[in-house]
């Protein structure tokens, strides 16, 4: 895909970023929110890796690699943390389902005041 | 050009679908169907590594776990949208276009120009990527599987019926 | 008997001078020079039409053979009605299938229950447009593979885990309490398998430096073991100590993620009706049936690749050999040749070994219970595909610093470890160890509880 700008990338990110949060407030089912939050880190992760390959760098070797291979790094990690709070988020979910057999999150207000 | 100009429409139309879909199924579909449109998007920004694991740990691991768990707790009643109409759905839309619109007003004017990929095409292969994790990144990559250990532990944990 | 080889000669060399120009004077009259010079769309489609329609025209031959083989091993004959020597069995189940009714049940998700087969269907494909199922140096290498993509190995990992959705999605769509149940295990047995899978396969990518399949199979043709004396013999992967127990352990992997015996509970006929698939009829079943022995023929083609050598014949270099023996340098020259110009034949054959392998299983050994699966798959293969990871990582730094006797005795040293590691577990957990003393406990559900047997005169509790 050449002939792409960064602004082209980051507008997709962008898009992708508020399509998840519009989901994650106005959507009821924990599990939707919770994928519209991965939807929001793939969004990052996106903006990440088109930074590090669209960012200018200068001609000193540390500073080109540290710049485009960081945004990578980013980009592992992210996905990395992702997998495992899924696992952990779904176990909450799973938790409370089998102790209130019903999730809707307008319902799980013990703790408002 | 254009095939990233189908692959971002792919993508957002899948975005749509997860949040409007009100099957708990479909929307998990319509995000692995994002998810792999990403990968192929990762593949023309040439980080190949980084787009095949997108596909491997995102599509067929953590998607995976989120339809086991809506198809175990049965969760195919669909959200009506008609029944309780609320303020808060359009307070939300709202805020959607208004993050939307203050991001893209304040930054994409000054990212414009930057139309030439500044990093060599190499950056994103598995030799590139593996050289720098095992060096400057290897307490970051350690840490990262104590951190999967912890979730391992922690999701048996919460998952058992009693301790 | 000499005139008739002749002619079969001059056959095979205007054959071969089709494929491949050996008259500098023509100019397009060979399919290799033609191939290159057209854009790389179209030369790309007739790859994948080169490769795509015979692994179509051979899976009704493998549906053949597996009834065919299983009835001998089961002491029985199996199809010979139709067709010479029931060849034509299969076409005939296929227009049976065609035939059929095609029932769709009516509370059924409609998009996904299409899609279901597709998604089944498809990774088979995906897959086998890595494999190189031809040499990738000299004339021929622009045949095969259809891509050498630079992530080879992973990409192979990332497309069999999206195999996992074929069967999730038929099981939710079809509607039916048992179909749900039968997909959902199958895909948690896919996705525990899949983990000893990749581990196993980490560790023969070590070795050979590269996640890209052509340089597996360059690494496999070097001299056996790195000593350059045996240069005869070439590396293949399953002859080295870590790469056989890796081999082991993808065999095992392959047959559980393609859900064949004894790996086939979710698709058991008598323990869940027929799992994920029930409610499938004529075509959509057909199209199951057909990506599972797509599937199958494919991982036995990633395994004759990784561990076998992939298109080679024997594992014998012939040019080292016409060198070093000038006795029998003719017929080491016309091995090498065969060797090279008949190299989609050696690679269909060890996927049909491959499958033979599969059905050789499938007649002996009875079907694993789930939880026997899952154990096996998480407490048994998964340790030992890690266990050989780590061999391998100090076999290649032993390597390296001492040649390739320090390989070697790494290895010793490693199985002392591993002897030593296990004789501490048998000991623990034996009769007069510590688990039987109490002084450490498994996890809660291995410790025995007895069975009480009901009593049919008393009152039964409700």
């Amino acid at each position: 895909m050449t002939g792409n700008n960064l602004a082209d990338y980051l507008t997709l990110g962008l898009i992708m970023f508020s399509i998840g949060a519009v989901g994650v407030i106005v959507r009821r089912n924990p599990i939707v929110i919770f994928m519209c939050i991965e939807l929001m880190l793939n969004a990052v992760n996106l903006t990440f890796l088109a930074f590090a390959r669209f960012t200018p760098t200068s001609a000193a070797l540390a500073d080109r690699a540290e710049s485009f291979m960081s945004g990578q790094m980013m980009v592992v990690f992210v996905m990395a943390v992702a997998a495992a709070e899924v696992a952990v988020g779904l176990g909450i979910i799973m938790a409370i389902y089998r102790l209130r057999n019903e999730i809707d999150i307008d319902e799980m207000n013990l703790l408002k005041g | 050009m254009t095939v990233f100009m189908v692959l971002s429409a792919i993508a957002i139309l899948a975005a749509l679908g997860v949040v409007l879909f009100s099957s708990p199924v479909r929307s998990a579909l319509c995000l692995v169907f994002n998810f792999f449109t990403l990968a192929f998007i990762y593949f023309g920004l040439k980080t190949e590594l980084l787009g095949i694991t997108q596909i491997v740990v995102y599509t067929g691991a953590i998607m995976v776990l989120f339809l086991f768990v809506i198809m175990l707790l049965n969760l195919g009643g669909p959200q009506t949208w008609k029944e309780r109409f609320e303020f808060r759905t359009v307070l939300g839309f709202g805020f959607g276009f208004a993050l939307a619109a203050v991001i893209a007003s304040q930054v994409f004017a000054n990212f414009q120009y930057f139309d030439k990929p500044q990093a060599p095409d190499s950056f994103g292969s598995p030799q590139a990527l593996g050289r720098v994790l095992f060096t400057h990144y290897v307490w970051p990559f350690e840490i990262a599987s104590i951190l999967l250990l912890i979730g391992i532990v922690g999701s048996i944990m919460l998952a058992k019926r009693k301790l | 008997m000499p005139a008739a080889s002749h002619g079969v000669w001059q056959i095979g060399w205007a054959l071969s001078d089709m494929i491949v120009r050996r008259d500098p004077r023509y100019s397009y009259c060979c399919m290799t020079d033609w191939l290159i010079q057209q854009s790389p769309a179209l030369q790309a489609t007739i790859r994948v039409l080169v490769f795509v329609l015979p692994v179509l025209i051979i899976v009704p031959g493998l549906i053949w053979w597996e009834r065919r083989l299983l009835s001998w091993m089961q002491d029985r004959i199996g199809p010979n009605r139709v067709g010479p020597f029931g060849l034509l069995q299969p076409i005939a189940d296929g227009v049976k299938l065609f035939l059929k009714e095609d029932i769709t049940p009516a509370a059924v998700d409609r998009l996904i229950y299409f899609v279901a087969p597709a998604v089944a269907l498809f990774p088979a494909f995906a897959i086998g447009a890595t494999l190189p199922w031809g040499p990738h140096y000299g004339p021929l290498m622009h045949w095969t593979p259809i891509a050498d993509v630079d992530i080879g190995i992973l990409y192979i990992l990332a497309i069999s885990s999206l195999g996992v959705y074929g069967v999730v999605l038929a099981g939710y769509a079809s509607n039916n309490k048992y179909s749900l149940l039968g997909g959902l295990r199958s895909s948690a047995q896919l996705i525990s398998y899949e983990l000893a899978m990749s581990v196993s396969l980490a560790g023969i990518v070590m070795a050979t430096g590269s996640l890209k399949l052509t340089d597996m199979v360059a690494e496999q043709m070097k001299p056996l073991w790195g000593w350059d004396a045996a240069a005869v013999f070439q590396n293949w992967f399953i002859f080295t100590p870590y790469g056989f127990i890796a081999a082991v352990i993808f065999l095992i992997c392959m047959v559980a993620e393609t859900n064949r015996a004894p790996f086939d509970l979710p698709e058991a006929e008598n323990e869940i009706i027929a799992g994920y698939h029930t409610e499938y009829s004529s075509m959509k079943f057909a199209v199951f049936f057909m990506g599972e022995y797509a599937t199958m023929f494919i991982f036995g083609g990633v395994f004759a690749t990784v561990f076998l050598g992939g298109w080679n014949m024997l594992p014998v270099n012939w040019d080292v050999l016409a060198a070093q023996v000038p006795a029998v340098a003719p017929f080491a020259r016309v091995m090498d040749g065969a060797n090279y110009w008949l190299a989609p034949l050696w690679f269909l054959g060890k996927c049909a070994g491959g499958i033979t392998f599969y059905i050789w299983l499938r007649a002996t050994l009875p079907r694993l219970r789930y939880d026997q699966l899952m154990s096996l798959g998480w407490k048994s293969l998964l340790p030992m595909a890690v266990a050989n990871f780590i061999v391998v990582a100090i076999w290649i730094m032993c390597t390296k610093l001492y040649g390739p006797a320090g390989g070697w005795i790494a290895l010793f040293v490693a199985l002392a470890i591993v002897y030593v590691l296990y004789l501490n577990v048998v000991s623990a957990t034996s009769k007069s160890g510590w688990y039987a003393q109490g002084r450490i406990r498994m996890t809660q559900g291995a410790e025995r509880r007895p069975i009480a047997l009901v009593d049919p005169t008393k009152e039964v509790r409700p």
